[in-house]
Formats: C-alpha cells, sequence, structure tokens
C-alpha cells in the first residue's frame, strides 16, 4: 500500500507543480496578451483572424458566444460522420478499412465532438489512419478547446460589471488550440514516443510467429487524448495498449496530463477573479473528495476479487507481484495504477483506461461511476469540471443565503433566480438523462441483451453506460455490446444532452452576471474562499449526488457487494 | 441573427489542418529522427525478420517456454485467438460472474497439469487475461512459478532458467513507478539461445 500511496503523491506534486505556473498562463492566453510563443504562433493567429474576417477584441453576448460555439461543434460532427463513411476512398488507409455503419458513425461523431470519445467501436479494427488524425486528434483538441473557452466565458461574466459581451468565441477557440493545447500536446506526444508510445504512417508489421501488430500515428492522439480529458483510445484497449502506453513513466505522463489544465484552470480562475484565494478554495474542495475517492478505489482492488476465494491463487500484494484484483490490469502499471488511474479519469472527464472498469470490484467500481454521475467536478474535464463546479459554487451561497436570510452573492455577483434556475437545469437535465435513459434501456429486451454480466452487475453495465455517455466522460463497463442500434443513437443523445444542456445555461448565466452591477461585501456576505465554504461546496456536491443516485447505486455495485462478501 | 458562418468554417477548417494535419506529420518527422526505433513499435528483429515487438506479449503454450499472461483476444473471425495483435481487448467479466470463476479454474487446472510436481498458490497475474490481451509481462512470482517446468522440459539446471529470469526482471522504473515485471518474449528468446 506504501508504495500506491508513493505514487500518488508523485502524481499529486507533479500535477500542482505544472498547474502553478499553467494556470496564470491560460489566463493570459485568454485575456488576449503577449506570450513567449507569440513570435513563432501570433502569425498563424492573426492569419486565422484575417481569413476569418473578425477581430480578435470584438466582443459577443451571450447568444451570439453561444451560437459560435454550437456552430463550430455542429461542423464537428458533420465531419466526423462523413470522414467515417468516406475513408475507404481516402487515403492513409493502409489496412483498407471500409465505411462505418450509419449509427456508429453518428454515434462516434458526436462523442469525440462532445468530449466524451465513448467508442463503440475498436480503432484497430474500424478506423483508418486518415480518419483518426483528421477526424477523431482534431476533435480532440477542439473539443478541448470549447470545453475550456465556455469556462473562461463564465468567469468574465462573474467579473464583468454592467458589460454586454463576455468575449469572442472564435479568438478564445484560436488561442486556446494555438497557445496552450498544440504546445503541450507536441510535448507530451513525443515523451509518450521516448518510452515506445507509437508514431507512424506504416501499416501493420507481421511477426515470423505470424502475429499482426497494428501501428499507427497513435502518439499524437494520446497526448491530445489525455491532455483535452477526452479519453478515445487510439487502439481499442485504450491506455492499456503497450503501444499507446508501454511503461511506468508514459503511465504517469497520462495521469498527470489528465488532471494539469483542470487544475490549472482553478488557478486561472483566482488570477482572472484577481483573488487567488478564490481559485485555491475550489481545488481545495476538488482534492478532498478526490483523494477520498482514492482510498477507496486503491483499498478495494488491492484485496483481491473475493470471487476467487477458496482457489489455490495467490492475490497478496508484495514485491514478487503487484497482486490485487487483476482480471483486466496490466502486470506493468498493477493494480495500484489501475485503481490511481481509474478513479483521476472518472474524477475529470477523460474516460481513457488503463484496466477494465468492468472487472473492478463492486466497491472499486463504484467509485468511477459515482464520481462520473457527480458531474465530473472534481477537476473534471477540461473547462467542464470548473464550470460544473462553479455552478454547484452558486447553489452553495444560495443554501448559504437561505439559511442567513440575504441575498446570496458569489465573487460580488447577486445571485438571483434566473442563475439559480440555469444551475437547476445544468444540474437536473443529465441527472435525468442517465436516469431515464437507464430505464428505458432495461426495460427494452434488446436493450438488456447486450449485458455481459449476470446478476446486478448487469445493471450496473447499464447504469455505468448512461452515465460515461451524459457526463462525457467515454469510459465503459466494457462487456455491454454497445454497438447497436439502440445504444448509438440513445447514448449519442445523452451526450448532446449532457454537453449542451450545460454549456448554454452556463453561458445564460454568464451572460446575465456580466450585466449586473458590482455588489460590495458585507457583513452579510458568505466568503467564498474560507475552509468553511469548502465545507459547504463539497457537501453540496456529495449531497445531490447522492441523493440522486444511491437508489441506483443500491440496485448494482452495493447488492453486487453483499452478494459477493 | 449573424450566423458567423465564415468565421465558423474558416476557423474549423483552419484548426483541422493545424491539428489534423501538421501537427501529426510534426511530431512523426521528429519521432522518427529522434526516437524511430520506439516510434516504428520497438521491433525485435533477427536477420531482416521481425520476431516481435519488445512491448507485445505472444502467445506461448508448451512446456518448454513461459506461459504469459492469459489473453482473450479475438481474430477477425470472432473466435479466440491469443496475443491478437490487431485486436486488443480483455474479457471484462465481473468478478461476481461465475464464468470468470470458471475460465480461472481451467486455467489453474492447465498449469497444474503441465507440471504436478508444483502445487503451491498460483500468482494472480497468471491466471486473469490482461487488459489489452497483450501484456508482455509477468510478475517475477510469476515467473518463478513456471521455472521448475521450463527447467525440466529443457534439461536445464533450475539455476540457470532462475538465472535467466533474473536477468530479465525489472523493477518498478526508477524504482517506484508501476510494479517489477518479467518480460515473457524477451526471456523465451534468451531461453532459446541458452545451451
Amino acid at each position: 500500500m506504501t508504495h500506491a500511496w508513493i505514487q500518488s503523491f508523485i502524481f499529486l506534486g507533479l500535477v500542482l507543480a505544472i498547474a502553478v505556473p499553467l494556470g496564470p498562463f491560460i489566463a493570459k492566453v485568454l485575456a488576449g496578451e503577449r506570450t513567449f510563443l507569440h513570435p513563432v504562433l501570433g502569425p498563424v493567429e492573426r492569419g486565422l483572424y484575417r481569413l476569418m474576417g473578425i477581430r480578435g477584441d470584438e466582443d459577443m453576448g451571450w447568444k451570439a458566444y453561444a451560437w459560435a460555439i454550437a456552430a463550430f461543434n455542429l461542423l464537428g460532427i458533420a465531419a466526423v460522420f462523413l470522414l467515417q463513411k468516406a475513408q475507404g476512398a481516402l487515403p492513409l488507409n493502409p489496412e483498407g478499412m471500409g465505411k462505418v455503419a450509419t449509427d456508429l458513425s453518428f454515434n462516434t461523431a458526436v462523442s469525440f465532438t462532445t468530449n466524451t470519445n465513448w467508442q463503440a467501436y475498436g480503432g484497430e479494427s474500424t478506423l483508418s489512419y486518415l480518419t483518426q488524425m483528421l477526424g477523431l486528434t482534431v476533435q480532440n483538441f477542439l473539443s478541448a478547446a470549447t470545453g475550456i473557452v465556455v469556462v473562461v466565458a463564465l468567469i468574465r461574466g462573474l467579473m464583468r460589471r454592467s458589460a454586454l459581451g463576455i468575449g469572442n468565441a472564435w479568438a478564445d477557440l484560436v488561442r486556446t488550440t494555438l497557445y496552450v493545447l498544440l504546445p503541450l500536446s507536441a510535448i507530451i506526444a513525443l515523451l509518450l514516443v521516448s518510452q515506445g508510445t507509437l508514431q507512424t504512417f506504416a501499416a501493420s508489421v507481421k511477426t515470423t510467429s505470424g502475429q499482426v501488430l497494428a501501428m499507427g500515428p497513435a502518439a499524437s492522439q494520446v497526448a491530445i487524448k489525455m491532455l483535452g480529458t477526452n479519453g478515445g483510445g487510439f487502439f481499442n484497449a485504450n491506455s492499456a495498449h503497450p503501444f499507446e502506453n508501454p511503461t511506468g513513466l508514459s503511465n504517469l505522463i497520462h495521469m498527470v496530463a489528465i488532471f494539469s489544465i483542470p487544475a490549472a484552470l482553478c488557478l486561472a480562475f483566482g488570477t482572472m477573479a484577481k483573488d487567488r484565494r478564490q481559485g485555491w478554495a475550489v481545488m481545495a474542495a476538488m482534492a478532498v473528495i478526490f483523494v477520498a475517492a482514492l482510498s477507496v478505489t486503491t483499498w478495494a482492488e488491492a484485496k483481491g476479487n473475493p470471487g476467487l476465494k477458496g482457489l489455490p491463487v495467490n492475490q497478496m500484494v508484495s514485491t514478487e507481484q503487484g497482486g490485487g484484483n487483476m482480471e483486466g490490469k496490466e502486470v506493468r502499471f498493477g493494480a495500484a495504477n489501475a485503481s490511481l488511474f481509474a478513479t483521476i479519469t472518472t474524477s475529470a472527464s477523460c474516460g481513457a483506461v488503463i484496466a477494465w472498469h468492468d472487472s473492478f470490484t463492486p466497491l472499486g467500481g463504484l467509485v468511477p461511476l459515482w464520481l462520473m454521475q457527480l458531474g465530473e467536478v472534481v477537476f473534471g474535464g477540461v473547462g467542464s469540471g470548473l464550470y460544473g463546479m462553479l455552478l454547484f459554487a452558486l447553489v452553495g451561497v444560495f443554501i448559504g443565503g437561505l439559511m442567513v436570510g440575504r441575498t446570496p452573492e458569489y465573487l460580488g455577483k447577486k445571485i438571483e433566480a434566473f442563475e439559480m434556475k440555469m444551475a437547476s437545469i445544468a444540474i437536473l437535465l443529465p441527472s435525468a438523462a442517465i436516469l431515464i435513459g437507464t430505464a428505458v434501456a432495461v426495460l427494452h429486451a434488446p436493450a438488456v441483451a447486450s449485458i455481459s454480466n449476470p446478476g446486478p452487475h448487469g445493471f450496473t453495465q447499464v447504469l455505468y453506460a448512461f452515465s460515461s455517455a451524459t457526463q462525457n466522460n467515454g469510459s465503459a463497463f466494457g462487456g455491454l455490446s454497445v454497438n447497436t442500434p439502440f445504444y448509438n443513437y440513445g447514448l449519442a443523445l445523452c451526450m448532446l444532452v449532457g454537453r449542451f444542456g450545460v454549456i448554454l445555461p452556463v453561458l445564460a448565466i454568464a451572460g446575465s452576471l456580466a450585466r449586473k452591477k458590482y455588489t460590495p461585501e458585507s457583513v452579510g456576505t458568505l466568503p467564498t474562499h474560507t475552509p468553511l465554504f469548502v465545507g459547504v461546496l463539497v457537501g453540496v456536491v456529495l449531497l445531490i449526488g447522492a441523493l440522486t443516485y444511491l437508489p441506483a447505486l443500491a440496485l448494482g455495485p452495493l447488492a453486487e457487494h453483499l452478494t459477493l462478501r | 441573427m449573424n450566423l458567423q458562418l465564415r468565421p465558423a468554417l474558416v476557423a474549423f477548417l483552419g484548426l483541422t489542418v493545424i491539428t489534423g494535419l501538421a501537427y501529426p506529420a510534426l511530431i512523426t518527422g521528429l519521432s522518427k529522427v529522434i526516437f524511430p526505433r520506439q516510434a516504428e513499435g520497438s521491433l525485435i528483429r533477427k536477420e531482416g525478420n521481425v520476431l516481435g515487438s519488445e512491448l507485445i506479449g505472444q502467445s506461448f503454450t508448451d512446456a518448454a517456454h513461459f506461459w504469459g499472461r492469459p489473453s482473450v483476444t479475438v481474430g477477425p473471425d470472432g473466435k479466440p485467438l491469443p496475443y491478437n495483435g490487431a485486436n486488443s481487448g480483455g474479457s471484462n467479466q465481473a468478478p461476481s460472474n461465475p464464468a470468470l470463476k470458471q475460465a480461472v479454474e481451467e486455467r489453474i487446472a492447465a498449469l497444474r497439469a503441465a507440471d504436478p510436481e508444483q502445487q503451491g498458490p498460483i500468482p494472480v497475474d497468471l491466471v486473469t487475461a490482461s487488459a489489452s490481451g497483450l501484456d508482455p509481462h509477468i510478475s517475477p512470482a510469476a515467473a518463478e512459478y513456471q521455472v521448475h517446468r521450463v527447467a525440466k522440459a529443457r534439461n536445464l539446471p533450475e539455476a540457470q532458467v532462475r538465472d535467466l529470469v533474473r536477468q530479465h526482471t525489472e523493477g518498478p522504473q526508477f524504482g517506484v513507478l508501476g510494479d517489477a515485471t518479467v518480460n515473457v518474449l524477451k526471456l523465451n528468446l534468451a531461453l532459446d539461445q541458452a545451451k
């Protein structure tokens, strides 16, 4: 166990070390200020603006901003869909992959555009290199940029006074992609290649023993897949595949990349709010939930599979073997890293995996499932984690305001009926999609036929699928056969609801807050940088999560745990 | 309402070219120069032939070689094809699934049949399917468990086989990252060389 905790501390230390400089850097980039990258990338940025016919400093109201985001994402869906349909006739297809079925193409297009990266296909057996690069890698970047600009727009809304605009969506998207995502991805990709991650356009290789080794330009995609909390594997086995994630170091890079931007955005928030304590308070709330969740998963997986009791199998953790629950895990990572990775990937909306969550122990699997259901606000997806957490902060100050009988305020802005309505919609819509989707699926015979594990675990497979899709995570209880029209269309719908059903209310709140005047602090103001507020925030997240999902969790992982002890 | 079609199209196409063509091409070019071996799959070659990749496990089922993790990958026809490098994946069996227990029991029986004298408890990684189906490693304990069988099948002293295992055992990277491993393919290739 010590070994597991040392690795966790190294991980958290590195995330912090990167977030501290990266946060203010992101704030600077999105304020349109010059950075050390401008001599190289500045001309590209200005060239794009000229072609687009825009000025970078032109402000947009929230509706224009929202439409820009929607149009940009619709183009993404269309492009990924068409690429899959046409890949057979396009270049960079050494394995001769044919066109993809319509329901699957649609699912994948929505999935990658909404930052979900749910995969109802196996990469190496379905997609050409061109589709992976020009379709999926691109959406890995652009969906990440979308998340980041939305949270930045929300923070601007909080900070601006009596203003009509919340920034320029096009400039925000271009700047985020060029100055933040692209350089970091390039560094990560090269680090991964140094460890053995593939990066080649060559066709598959056949060995003397007859084994066929799938190849491809993996590292460039894997880098942004982690950094942008996308999570869609180049190969079917995702980051468990040795060609994506070959060593302990590559795995550490994977994990740190997932949390870097979400953690940095908390600090960017503090920078933009001109009060760093605000950013640290939000991050502290995230860290508390993360460490608690990690403890449970690590403990559950290290104990091994209780179902193998009575067999002559040694599941003990020792220096001679990683031990623990090893079904669906890799020896080079062991159960400890698998638990850490699973907690990270579902705290964030990443969804990459180095082990199959379906084979986790009931409690080990419950944690990732519940972390997604909480709304992925524990660091969360790039941008989406922080805007999700800020929604909970609004609910928190609202409840605090009710207690003392004052109009709630956050960062000097009065939180009133409109903001609370929008925040409620953004929190309730995904919950409804998850629970209603699951209910419909378990009443629909063909959907039930997709279940691969008997008993309560089968129900958990379906619940996990709808939770993962709606919250734009993308990890799966992979035994569920989801490449069917029901799941392909149903889950795609959930992804859209979970993405834009939150983004639109968030931008509406941003627009409404920007128009408001600044209200100076008074004795009745609940300070939002104190340990007390951190406690309120954690309480709100856990309470809403528990009230909404405990009944469903009782039918799935909790029931399985009780039958398996 | 201003539909912003021109900025939308230009932003989308421009960023697509940058992130979907220029960026992967740049990384591929740099990788080819700096890390050519790793970028192309860390292949093990002998006299122009590719024996395998040191990162990808292969299927060994005879007594004279070390066995890797059980692999549940399937071939293009949907039938079992362990260590299929063109279709990675795991079992996704739940801990509560009776089929998992049955599979583990069968693997135990196969190991026992291959070496009836070895009756100790079996390291868990040797009887559970890996995530990728391509796991190149087993734990040092899982290698030690097989030393007796391999030595006997090859008429080699156990000490010599154990020595080879030790040479192919790697601790956690930098002493902390991940778990200790034995690379099965490299170990078996070394065994075939040994006399």
